[in-house]
């Protein structure tokens, strides 16, 4: 029994879902109780799609616990191939069902539906979203691709794109990008799966000469049964960030076979220049937490230290299955990764990190308005801002341009910070004000941090606030400072005035200092200093 | 069958005696869990632990809006494999899982563990690990269960189910209590002060409110008890109230104008306020509420309303769309239809409404399509799909998550019904 209060994934058929209705032409039968439908509002609200899932709910009670919940199913089933005459099945349980032991896949077979219909397991007390959507999809493929086509000699090679589905962060703008990649490297895509693919296009998959894996979080397991059953080659580099993206293009051109230079000549992306010039130099060097999916966050790891010169001071994921990649990708940075679900151990982190950026998912998001701190979106779990309506792809050069933007963005400009600090003394400059960039709003962002500021966002928020010490947060409650400290401190930027406060007074605290002089603001000053 | 309800000219029976159509298959309603996210925010030191699954937790997630505050007032006890094959002891986690929780929130007085599907199904006796942990914690916290299962509860059924375990805790009336009224069922905090003003100078006293917005100002009940239901589906907290001798009183729920002065009235009738006073108290109020109403009532007579079934509100609202702004009722569906409770209300709906219970949503959408209803009052499952087939919607939730009842919210209340109209109106993309 696991004690939570919010969480990074949902339930293994959630990943299902997500597979289920990126997909055309197939249905999921899910065996499952009432309410389970709020599944539907993730993928009608957050990404704003125009049509329910494709899934059937069987919907028993508890008055049918006693009779007959597997004739419920079977009627469910047949009723859905009758109405919405799929061309494949997939059938299982949620949670619920699954105690009860109905069988949806041997039920389903005993219906005898003229079309193939695919059982899944998925274990909820075990697994989670994304091994869900893995796994369903990897079922898939294993039950529907069929059989590999002989190359023809002088045909220009092919591929598959496998892993984009529905809710995923950005993977509709992604596909775009990549796909132009390959056009442009002369390769075809034969089938482009779980997103807009029906089950015939799957049963096309072993055609292509190899596959390209864009997400390895949902569609590594099923490339690792085609490699080994169809003899396709996949790719290993997820395309994020602009050595990543070059690196992608090599292995596509050498699993392929064609000459990549001349693309990779042309390499149109703003973000080496916009990095090296000179407005970048206060970009060095700042801390950033990173957290989210496991490929994601190894990816921005890479550009965060790479190719904008910040410092990664903790990373950290929530899929225990990409535990290994990003453990591994900690060790360049001389850091431990955390691997935890729990996000108030990752609010303690960013807390105890001092951080100056945090990238990481919604959650982070929150974290970061609760501790004022700047903070770009990275990974799923997403919300409804992660559907941006204008092009906004994570992956490729176009990718690496957004990137740019919206890492950049929440901080202060470089020049900006400096005429702060000039000007703060002047009379009509009133100390204080907030950097143009980030609005009238910014302001409460001066003072420390004490409290957690609710964001009633949400369609579904409800009246008045609640406001709570953040758990982690110092507080400023407890210590003193002489006049003369205090006096001292607003003399330091706004900006930085808070992390100020906090560190002296951790540094008092570490030092058992009860009260905070100018020398101890100084002393914590040359402390911190790096 | 006691639709007694003196307040309208008409002595039509409505639907009180209208075929309803009975449907079964897969509904597009939440859970009862769900009561939770405004449950927490009224009883304000009450926590909700949900014993139940990953599912359970995702769901309040996602109702709530992802992470609205920084640490809330309710959480989920997610059972995994070593629970369900017994190699843990659930008596044994659930008291470490309750420790550590209150060990971090000493501002907590009264905690809900709150049943699911799955814990209901594994037949974990959460009544009886509530009564050993009160000892534990008592008298600093209170522990209480209830279900808010899925396959025992839809939606606002949570809130039933919640406010029936508090109904046996609460204390005995005192042997020379007087009489006293005590409105049921959650209103938002302003709404509960507009009441509490009325019901204040009609000379009802004394008056007291359940759930309570503190976990310690439990009121008292007893034969003296004379309860008037705010909310329309809290038939087992009425059940419990009656077994401790509290009485009813049958009343319309207060929604629009119409609606506020037929509950006020039923209530000032039990406690025998004069109709003279009766008329100076409330005239302002309706005075407001009609001013507020007849600008909307021109937007929306006449136009056609569908109601999909969701929070047992869709009876009394019908009755408010169609008598008060001239709306034509195509259907009204709810969950489940409490026809003692809603004796009144269908009374005051016209017989044409074509009534509904229980939900097959597939054939429920097909038949809203032939309806070509004006406007749908839907969840949020089903909305964006509708509005893409060129079909204006109303999100259902808001109806309880933003104060609609009284007289000073019947515009706000009829303004959620003209929004997405104008809003549908004034694009021209």
């Amino acid at each position: 029994m696991q004690l939570t209060l919010w969480t990074y994934e949902g339930p293994p058929h959630v990943g299902a879902m997500r597979v289920a209705t990126a997909m055309q032409g197939l249905h999921y039968v899910l065996h499952a109780p009432q309410g389970d439908t709020y599944a539907d509002l993730l993928f009608t609200m957050i990404e704003r799609r125009d049509a329910r899932p494709p899934v059937t709910y069987t919907t028993f009670q508890a008055r049918d616990l006693g009779g007959d919940t597997a004739e419920l199913f079977k009627t469910a089933a047949r009723e859905a191939y009758e109405r919405f005459r799929p061309q494949a099945m997939i059938v299982g349980a949620s949670c619920t069902a699954e105690l009860i032991q109905d069988d949806p896949g041997g039920l389903a077979a005993a219906l005898n539906l003229p079309i193939p219909v695919i059982p899944l397991e998925l274990p909820a007390y075990q697994k989670k979203e994304n091994w869900g959507a893995s796994e369903t999809f990897y079922r898939l493929v294993r039950g529907l691709v069929g059989v590999k086509r002989q190359r023809v000699p002088g045909e220009r090679p092919s591929c598959n794109i496998l892993g984009p589905t529905a809710l995923g962060f950005r993977h509709r703008d992604d596909l775009k990008e990549i796909s132009g990649l390959l056009g442009r490297l002369g390769i075809d895509v034969r089938v482009t799966a779980p997103m807009g693919a029906t089950p015939v296009d799957v049963s096309r998959i072993g055609q292509a000469d190899f596959n390209v894996v864009l997400y390895p979080e949902i569609a590594l397991a099923a490339a690792q049964w085609l490699e080994k059953a169809h003899g396709q080659p996949f790719t290993k580099v997820v395309p994020i960030g602009v050595g990543a993206t070059r690196d992608f293009i090599a292995e596509v051109a050498r699993i392929a076979g064609v000459d990549a230079s001349k693309l990779l000549a042309e390499e149109s992306s703003r973000l080496p220049w916009y990095s090296r010039s000179v407005d970048s130099t206060y970009l060095t060097g700042k801390r950033v937490f990173i957290f989210g999916d496991g490929p994601h966050v190894v990816a921005a790891a890479r550009i965060a230290g790479d190719e904008l010169g910040f410092k990664v001071v903790g990373m950290g994921t929530y899929s225990r299955e990409f535990a290994r990649e990003v453990r591994e990708a900690a060790k360049r940075h001389e850091i431990e990764a955390l691997i935890t679900d729990d996000y108030l151990e990752v609010e303690a982190k960013v807390a105890e990190l001092q951080v100056e950026l945090l990238l990481g998912t919604q959650m982070e998001r929150h974290i970061a308005k609760r501790l004022h701190v700047p903070c770009a979106v990275i990974s799923a779990p997403v919300h409804v801002q992660d559907f941006p309506a204008r092009y906004s792809p994570q992956m490729g050069f176009e990718g690496a341009n957004v990137i740019f933007d919206s890492w950049i963005h929440p901080l202060m400009m470089g020049l900006e910070e400096h005429l702060l600090g000039m000007f703060r003394e002047d009379s009509e400059f009133r100390n204080g004000a907030a950097p143009s960039h980030l609005g009238a709003g910014a302001m409460a962002a001066a003072e420390p941090i004490r409290v957690g500021t609710p964001a009633p966002e949400s369609p579904l928020a409800r009246g008045d606030d609640e406001i709570r010490v953040a758990p982690a947060a110092p507080t400023s409650e407890a210590f003193a400072w002489t006049p003369d400290a205090e006096k001292e401190l607003k003399k330091i930027p706004f900006f930085v005035r808070g992390k100020a406060r906090r560190n002296t007074e951790r540094f008092a605290v570490e030092r058992g200092v009860a009260t905070i002089t100018i020398e101890t603001l100084y002393d914590a000053k040359a402390h911190f200093a790096r | 069958m006691n639709a007694i309800v003196p307040l309208s000219s008409t002595n039509s029976v409505g639907c009180s005696t209208a075929p309803v159509l009975k449907e079964r298959g897969q509904r597009e309603v939440f859970c009862g869990l769900t009561g939770i996210v405004w449950l927490h925010r009224k009883i304000q030191d009450a926590f909700f632990l949900v014993v139940g699954s990953r599912t359970c937790a995702h769901l309040i997630q996602s109702a709530a809006g992802v992470m609205i505050f920084a640490e809330p007032r309710f959480a989920t006890a997610i059972l995994d494999e070593r629970d369900l094959a017994g190699i843990a002891d659930i008596d044994d986690e659930l008291d470490r899982v309750v420790g550590r929780l209150l060990d971090r929130r000493p501002d907590i007085k009264l905690l809900f563990l709150v049943g699911s599907c799955p814990s209901e199904v594994i037949k974990i006796d959460l009544k009886r690990a509530a009564a050993r942990q009160s000892r534990l914690y008592a008298p600093r916290v209170r522990i209480l269960s209830y279900s808010g299962s899925g396959i025992e509860t839809t939606f606002t059924q949570g809130e039933d189910a919640c406010l029936a375990a508090l109904v046996p805790t609460l204390p005995r009336e005192t042997a020379d209590a007087k009489p006293c009224l005590l409105v049921v069922g959650a209103l938002a905090d302003v709404v509960e002060d507009q009441v509490a003003r009325l019901f204040d100078a009609l000379g009802i006293a004394p008056l007291r409110f359940l759930p309570m917005r503190h976990a310690t100002d439990l009121p008292p009940v007893g034969p003296q008890t004379r309860y008037l239901l705010a909310q329309p589906f809290l038939a087992d907290t009425a059940r419990g109230l009656e077994e401790r001798g509290a009485k009813r009183i049958d009343a319309p729920f207060p929604l629009g104008a119409e609606g506020t002065t037929a509950w006020l009235r039923a209530a000032a009738e039990a406690f025998d306020v004069p109709a003279s006073r009766f008329e100076a108290v409330t005239a302002p109020g309706r005075a407001r509420a009609e001013k507020a109403l007849s600008a909307y009532r021109e937007r929306l007579a006449g136009k056609r309303v569908f109601l999909f079934p969701d929070s047992q509100l869709e009876i009394p609202l019908a009755r408010f769309l169609s008598r008060e702004l001239a709306m034509h009722v195509l259907e009204a569906g709810t969950p489940y239809l409490h026809r003692q409770h809603l004796a009144a209300e269908l009374a005051l709906l016209p017989a044409t409404v074509r009534l509904s219970e229980g939900q097959h949503v597939d054939n429920q959408l097909d038949r809203c399509r032939a309806d070509r209803p004006d406007i749908v009052v839907c969840g949020l499952g089903l909305a964006n799909p509708l509005e893409a087939e060129g079909i204006t919607t109303k999100w259902s939730i808001e109806l309880l998550f933003t104060p609609i009842q009284g007289y000073d919210q019947a515009g706000d209340l009829a303004e959620l019904f003209a929004r997405p109209l104008v809003r549908r109106a004034r694009l021209e993309v």
